[in-house]
């Protein structure tokens, strides 16, 4: 297996390297740069980086008035004040004008760990799905990350990139292309169909090998575009396995698991099962113990997957 | 046209398209007529013709209510048809309640929720020195606005980014929606607030086009941002409505309307 690189990490990386052929490009944080790794693009291009302070709200204000005229800023802190603190400036500075700008939130779910649950956002997918004409983009790996990064520069309107602290498996191929509002299958399968974008991708390949050794045919899609959402794919795929099971790190009102029960209650209804944090806060604790602790596990969605079938 | 004429225009004008639209924002549209009407008569290096004139100077209404003072501005100006004037508000129009750039030529931001505009007049300040631009970006506040915690977010980061070319006024007429801005929530004394965050500080007469005129030419001068406090009067010009709370919030109807009117056309040639 190959090593495994937090989706903050490959962030700051694939910043640097934008930053060397796009000049329109300026980062923006809020006195977390060492954390969302946006302290890589700072020493690389000082004269495009801003810090704005512990000031998410005038932050975001900023990057609209960047991008106004014609700057592609990216703005980062933890997903709970970017997205959170910061809502109704992304709402009427950002997005209600149809800016440019990319909120790039790391330190997502309860997998930041053991600074406990006012830092762990469980809510921004929800938040910022709800937005009209916000992409909201959840990166499942390193490679992943870079793509979007690269995609979400030169893509016209706001967007929101969902960022994490802990090292993740890699899941896609080297040469897997990232496309905005394309959902990518993983694997092959005909029973169930399994969503899941972040870091449950992984969890969900690892779930489809149990289910296989079950004698379960399990599809996995990496959904990694929550707005605007691959309708296609996804009931192609409900149709094709007649059961569904979605995965991510956030709770499951609002995020991955609604959408996809939104597209399919109207167009396919399938039956299907979410997992996810069930409506609670996160708690301080390992990354480890945490993912254990709200089910956010392989053995959860092979065992969610089982009830389903049964 | 002298600003003086173009000011008693504008207001006419405000007033006509609220009566109008039946319902919008009379007397902060009033208060900051002469501060509108001097910067889009005289000092804007604007272009009808080319609304998004990369070199252009900004301006941000922060306090978005007065869209019917920036309206007639831009329409005088030949942004549009002046005939536009009398969809605000309606189903279908350019003119929102309160500025939506998407929407209409010349809006350079889409404000209207207090305390975002001078953080986005702050962005465009930085990119107009990143790219090397020598343009002006303008700011018009309100008073109540100032009890906005974004504010002083965003005067922090224009003092540390030293923005000199953000110019920016506070509309200190006194009154917000829920009576006195010192009985809602004292903001004073916001001279001394605005100095100790690093801005050049001016207070003026804000219904004197001259005091008006000589502060920008003095802000353009300082080596930081600047705030221009500019006294005004709620609702200045329509007898009934000068500092009178009741007359923010709500259009004049039947008898009222006509006084407005009579008032305002004196000295206008339509």
């Amino acid at each position: 297996m190959s090593e495994k690189i937090a989706t903050r990490d490959a962030y700051g990386k694939a910043l640097v390297e934008l930053g060397k052929e796009n000049p329109a490009v300026v980062v923006l944080d809020a006195d977390l740069s060492h954390s969302t790794k946006t302290i890589k693009f700072a020493e690389a291009f000082p004269q495009r980086f801003f810090n704005a302070g512990i000031a998410e709200a005038n932050m975001t204000g900023v990057a609209a008035g960047l991008a106004t005229a014609g700057k592609h800023p990216f703005i980062s802190s933890f997903a709970v004040f970017a997205a959170g603190r910061a809502f109704e400036q992304i709402r009427n500075s950002i997005v209600y004008p149809n800016l440019s700008v990319t909120v790039a939130a790391s330190h997502a779910g309860v997998t930041v760990g053991e600074d406990g649950g006012s830092h762990q956002a469980i809510e921004d997918i929800g938040l910022m799905r709800l937005l009209p004409g916000m992409t909201v983009i959840v990166p499942a790996d390193a490679i992943e990350t870079a793509g979007a990064v690269r995609a979400l520069a030169s893509y016209n309107g706001p967007s929101y990139l969902r960022l994490g602290r802990l090292a993740v498996p890699q899941v896609n191929t080297e040469d897997y292309q990232f496309q905005v509002g394309k959902a990518t299958v993983l694997k092959e399968g005909e029973t169930v169909a399994i969503f899941a974008c972040g870091l449950m991708v992984a969890k969900a390949l690892e779930a489809a090998e149990k289910l296989a050794d079950q004698g379960i045919s399990a599809a996995v899609i990496n959904v990694s575009t929550i707005k605007p959402l691959d309708n296609e794919t996804i009931i192609a795929y409900a149709k094709k396995c007649g059961a569904v099971v979605t995965a991510e790190e956030h709770n499951i009102i609002g995020g991955l698991g609604s959408a996809v029960a939104e597209v399919l209650a109207e167009n396919c209804p399938t039956k299907m099962a979410r997992v996810g944090i069930e409506d609670k806060f996160g708690q301080s604790g390992s990354p480890a113990e945490l993912l254990e602790l709200y089910g956010l596990t392989a053995e959860n969605i092979a065992q969610k997957a089982e009830t389903l079938l049964k | 046209m002298t600003t003086e004429a173009f000011a008693a225009e504008l207001r006419f004008r405000a007033i006509d398209m609220l009566i109008k639209a039946g319902s919008g924002h009379p007397g902060g549209s009033l208060s900051a007529a002469d501060i509108i009407a001097y910067l889009f008569n005289e000092e804007l290096n604007i272009n009808p013709q080319n609304p998004d004139m990369p070199e252009r100077d900004r301006f941000v209404l922060c306090k978005g209510h007065a869209a019917p003072a920036l309206y007639c501005a831009l329409a005088m100006r030949g942004f549009f048809p002046l005939k536009e004037l009398d969809t605000l508000r309606k189903l279908g129009s350019p003119l929102q309640g309160h500025p939506d750039m998407k929407k209409l030529p010349g809006v350079d931001m889409s404000t209207g929720s207090l305390g975002q505009g001078l953080s986005v007049a702050c962005g465009m300040a930085l990119a107009a020195k990143l790219d090397g631009q020598s343009n002006n970006v303008y700011a018009v506040l309100g008073d109540g606005e100032q009890a906005e915690g974004q504010v002083w977010e965003a005067a922090m980061f224009a003092a540390h980014y030293q923005l000199d070319k953000l110019i920016a006024f506070l509309d200190l007429n006194g009154l917000q929606i829920d009576g006195t801005t010192k009985a809602v929530m004292d903001s004073a004394p916001l001279d001394d607030k605005w100095r100790s965050f690093g801005w050049a500080v001016q207070v003026i007469d804000g219904h004197d086009l001259n005091a008006i005129k000589a502060a920008v030419a003095k802000a353009k001068t300082e080596k930081t941002p600047s705030m221009i406090i500019a006294k005004t009067v709620k609702g200045k010009g329509v007898s009934f409505m000068e500092n009178n709370v009741d007359w923010h919030g709500a259009a004049p109807k039947g008898e009222q309307a006509e006084l407005a009117l009579a008032e305002l056309r004196k000295g206008v040639s339509l």
